[in-house]
């Protein structure tokens, strides 16, 4: 990006929104091209840091301290102890418990981090797809409430042969999601309205409509006053791929199959080369004949599609029964997700597997423990805050800079630590209360 | 005022943009300082005037050693700078703008606009610069502009003034003015620094030539060295100034624009009434001083700017109403003004540009599945045919300089069966090397019988390439004219003056530039 292109952003009217724009899709551009060295480093540092924070709040750590120059050996053994025992039971919730009872359950947690992983996955697709474009999707969130939404009714309110019914819902879904972005799309595309601030404000829409939706009788089905909906039919939901005792459903390979289309759509379609080239230089590909409004408003369907899949996986696989709290924070985890897999189909797919394992994990490592769930949300964002600033992962591990130069990390680390704080704002915990 | 650089070096990083530089202006001197684009002389002029601060070596003034933490410390110092781009605010008058940061001020800090009005007057007066101190600078020409810039640094008590390319926005005439302002500037005393690309100029003012090459000074020269020789040092090898082409064989129209009018989002009109021919096998250049709508011109031929009325007619089918894909697929290959924003993405490999504009064609794709294969092959292949310079045709374009990313757009537009070959500025920020290069390729394409419709406000090349001239000035076409016509006649028409005008004054009097030339022809 050329200085002057700058200045001229200045002048324009409304300069400063337009600016911030440019600088939030340039860090998102940054972010997207960070090597996966930093990635990972970013996971061990996260780590550290998690772990310090362990052995802040453990009572049995906090007692060592209390004699710890009659005897420092014991902080260390006790600190070595809680560490190894909080992360290894991460790992036995996440990936594989050596010291369950029978070998079903052994394998039991890699399934459950795949069931967390599936909504994140999809949604982060759908993110990706927006970052890629150069368009910020902030409204997963929405998306993925109003796919739930729309595959939950068609779930519960029609009668229809096996396959078809789960079809239908998560095409319903698809659709609902694909309305929600595509509003959004639209008006960008029609009007320029910054899909940031639409998306958000969508957001806050989605949760209302749902709330309104569970008060209505002829929504829920339920015949009771609950804000909660009919259970979807048995036709209507996503099988179970490994029986009684698991809840590994059908949903993982809509996510695998998404991964492969998202791919195949960025990388080898057409339509793809288009989004990619309205993302890095609108103006070249407007001249190259792209049509950057119809561009503009497919990003943002395609990318709603992906996310109300991700809503209905949840609904048709996990949940079952529409609520409030349906989305969960799952459309602004979606967004980390898709941050760090660098906007990348793959990458988004590993990244929404690493936050379903955490969150899998998590919940073992506070029974088991006693070390709080919220560790779990402190590794995420320091994860992405770092990867969000790889000028510092490289400070951390003395590693030297790509390109050999300082010039402008000054400016270029303002930038990220600005994509940073947006990425890394904890999620607003949006609640209706009646 | 007496200004040397010793052994001046700066760095960005690994890339030593001015390495070394030794550099003597004596008072009452015009100093030329030539070289390419990216030579670094900005850097160099920049680092006079405090925008930068030198690695190594000294600045002195008057054999005095200074060090300025900014261009406040450079002017108190004696030093002016009038940027390529002005730096003046368009609804200020002459007075505000000159005062600026100098405001004379009254009892109570009240601005003395009496005061900075008069002395607008004495300055102008004393140089013969006739600019109306009370006139607003967005009604100024760009000559005036400029001499604005000069007065606001003579106001500041500068002694040594430096020019950055002063002539890039400048019609012939106003060039012509610049130079008489140049020359009294030099008479009073005050050392002039001038920084060009452009030969001509440069063997007309200057009493020395410093030429810069890969920010080392590489030679000096006098101002009666021969364009060929000066050219030879700036590149640093042999170079054909002109190329040559065989006279145009015409065929039948191919491509005309008839009543052509395009109003701006402002409601301005910035493309009046605009009629056009050009025929198979011919070379039209779009001649003007920048911004008088040759790059509207160029934007709605292409279908980015809509035209109110007229017709655009390519084979004999009106495009007016075509997406820019459709005229783009009706064999419009187009070279755009801005390489960086509308002619590449950046982060796209080279084999991406490539296709740029074809992507969704056979054979790079059946439509919706793209085929990288074919698309990577047919790169290898057009990229090495256009001799540009790659590692690999998977890294991305950033990679390259600006003169083979420009033979990469090159290569797309022209590798396929185009119907029209349109290009606004070509050649702009390219070395002489690749100049030439583009040059030569445009005239081949002329010669398979394309009807070619250049814009370019380098009167350099539009004598070099141009079969016909069309100049335009304010939005509307003054008049076309033979490609062999003189500079003189041009720079009138580019200032408005109507054909035969402008050749009955061009009698009267010439530009010192025109008679450079006229000299360097005999």
């Amino acid at each position: 990006m050329s200085p002057e292109k700058n200045n001229d952003d200045d002048a324009a009217p409304g300069g400063a929104l337009k600016e911030a724009e440019s600088r939030l899709h340039y860090a998102v551009r940054e972010l997207s091209q960070a090597s996966w060295v930093i990635t990972l480093l970013s996971v061990l540092v996260a780590l550290v840091v998690g772990a310090l924070l362990i052995l802040a709040t453990n009572p049995q750590v906090q007692g060592t301290l209390g004699y710890f120059f009659a005897q420092p050996g014991d902080f260390f053994l006790t600190s070595f102890e809680v560490i190894r025992d909080a992360y290894s039971a991460l790992f036995r919730g996440a990936v594989y418990d050596w010291q369950a009872a029978t070998p079903e359950r052994s394998i039991r947690p890699i399934t459950e981090t795949l069931v967390n992983a599936v909504p994140l996955i999809l949604a982060g697709l759908g993110i990706a797809i927006g970052f890629r474009s150069g368009m910020l999707n902030i409204g997963g969130q929405g998306q993925i409430i109003l796919g739930a939404t729309c595959a939950a009714f068609i779930g519960y309110a029609f009668q229809l042969p096996v396959g078809a019914h789960l079809l239908l819902a998560l095409v319903g879904g698809a659709l609902g999601g694909a309305i929600w972005g595509g509003i959004a799309g639209v008006l960008k595309a029609k009007t320029g309205a910054n899909e940031v601030i639409v998306t958000i404000m969508l957001n806050n829409i989605a949760l209302y409509l749902i709330a309104w939706l569970l008060r209505q009788q002829w929504f829920v089905q339920t015949g009771s006053n609950q804000p909660i909906a009919a259970p979807v039919d048995e036709s209507a939901r996503l099988f179970g791929i490994l029986g009684t005792g698991f809840r590994l459903h059908a949903g993982i390979f809509l996510a695998i199959a998404a991964t492969v289309f998202v791919w195949w759509l960025l990388e080898r379609s057409t339509l793809g080369f288009e989004f990619r080239a309205i993302g890095e230089n609108p103006e070249a590909a407007r001249t190259a004949g792209v049509n950057v409004p119809k561009a503009t408003a497919l990003v943002l369907i395609i990318g709603g599609a992906l996310c109300g899949l991700g809503g209905a996986a949840h609904l048709l696989g996990t949940e079952y029964r529409l609520a409030a709290g349906i989305a969960g924070t799952l459309g602004f985890d979606a967004i980390t997700v898709a941050l760090l897999g660098r906007s990348k189909p793959l990458g988004t797919f590993l990244a929404g597997v690493l936050f379903g394992g955490l969150r899998a994990g998590g919940v073992l490592m506070q029974a088991q423990t006693g070390t709080p769930i919220d560790i779990v949300l402190v590794l995420q964002s320091v994860i992405v805050l770092l990867i969000a600033a790889p000028p510092l992962v490289r400070a951390i591990f003395f590693l030297p800079h790509p390109d050999g130069s300082s010039r402008s990390s000054r400016r270029r680390r303002l930038r990220e630590q600005q994509a940073a704080e947006t990425a890394s704002q904890p999620a607003p915990r949006q609640e209706v209360t009646k | 005022m007496k200004l040397q650089l010793k052994g001046v070096t700066k760095r960005f990083g690994t890339f030593t943009a001015n390495d070394r530089i030794d550099l003597t202006v004596q008072p009452g001197e015009i100093h030329a300082l030539l070289g390419e684009n990216g030579a670094g002389k900005s850097t160099l002029m920049n680092t006079i005037y405090g925008l930068h601060s030198p690695n190594e070596g000294e600045i002195l003034l008057d054999d005095r050693r200074v060090s300025f933490d900014g261009p406040g410390d450079a002017v108190e110092a004696g030093i002016g700078m009038v940027h390529q781009h002005f730096m003046l605010i368009p609804v200020f008058s002459v007075t505000e703008s000159v005062m600026l940061g100098y405001e004379p001020t009254k009892s109570a800090g009240m601005i003395d606009f009496a005061e900075a009005r008069r002395r607008v007057q004495e300055i102008s007066a004393r140089f013969g610069f006739d600019v109306d101190p009370d006139a607003k600078i967005e009604d100024l020409p760009v000559g005036a502009q400029q001499r604005v810039e000069i007065i606001k640094a003579l106001s500041r008590d500068a002694r040594v003034l430096i020019l950055d390319e002063p002539t890039a926005v400048l019609t012939p005439q106003e060039t012509d003015e610049l130079i008489g302002i140049m020359r009294q500037l030099k008479e009073a005393g005050t050392s002039i620094v001038f920084i060009t690309h452009k030969l001509r100029e440069v063997r007309a003012i200057a009493d020395k030539i410093t030429v810069i090459r890969r920010g080392k000074i590489v030679g000096e020269a006098l101002p009666d060295s021969t364009e060929t020789q000066l050219a030879s040092v700036m590149v640093g090898r042999e170079v054909n100034l002109t190329t040559q082409k065989d006279p145009a064989d015409p065929g039948d129209v191919g491509f005309s624009v008839e009543g052509l009018t395009v109003v701006s989002g402002s409601g301005k009109v910035v493309l009046d009434d605009v009629s056009l021919e050009i025929a198979r096998g011919e070379i039209l250049c779009v001649a003007g001083v920048d911004g008088n709508g040759q790059s509207e011109l160029a934007e709605a031929i292409l279908g980015l700017r809509s035209a109110v009325a007229g017709t655009i007619t390519l084979d004999g089918t009106n495009l007016r109403r075509m997406s820019v894909k459709e005229r783009l697929n009706a064999g419009i290959g187009f070279v755009p003004e801005d390489r960086s924003t509308d002619g590449v993405i950046p982060a796209f490999s080279i084999t991406e540009n490539f296709v740029l504009d074809q992507y969704d064609q056979q054979p790079y794709s059946n439509g919706i599945a793209m085929r990288p294969t074919v698309m990577r092959e047919a790169a290898v292949e057009q990229t090495s045919r256009f001799d540009v310079r790659l590692g690999n045709v998977d890294d991305p374009i950033s990679t390259l300089s600006g003169g083979n990313q420009q033979k990469v757009v090159l290569a797309r537009e022209m590798s396929r069966d185009i119907r029209l070959f349109l290009a606004s500025q070509p050649t702009r920020g390219l070395d002489v090397g690749s100049i030439e290069f583009v040059h030569r390729t445009i005239i081949e394409e002329r010669d398979k019988g394309t009807p070619c419709l250049i814009v370019s406000t380098e009167l350099d090349e539009v004598s070099n390439l141009a079969d016909r001239i069309a100049v335009m000035y304010r939005g509307v076409v003054v008049g076309i004219v033979p490609g062999h016509t003189n500079r003189d006649v041009l720079g009138l028409m580019m200032a408005g003056v109507p054909v035969k005008e402008a050749y009955a004054q061009a009698q009267d009097h010439h530009t010192i530039l025109g008679e450079a030339d006229e000299e360097a022809q005999a």
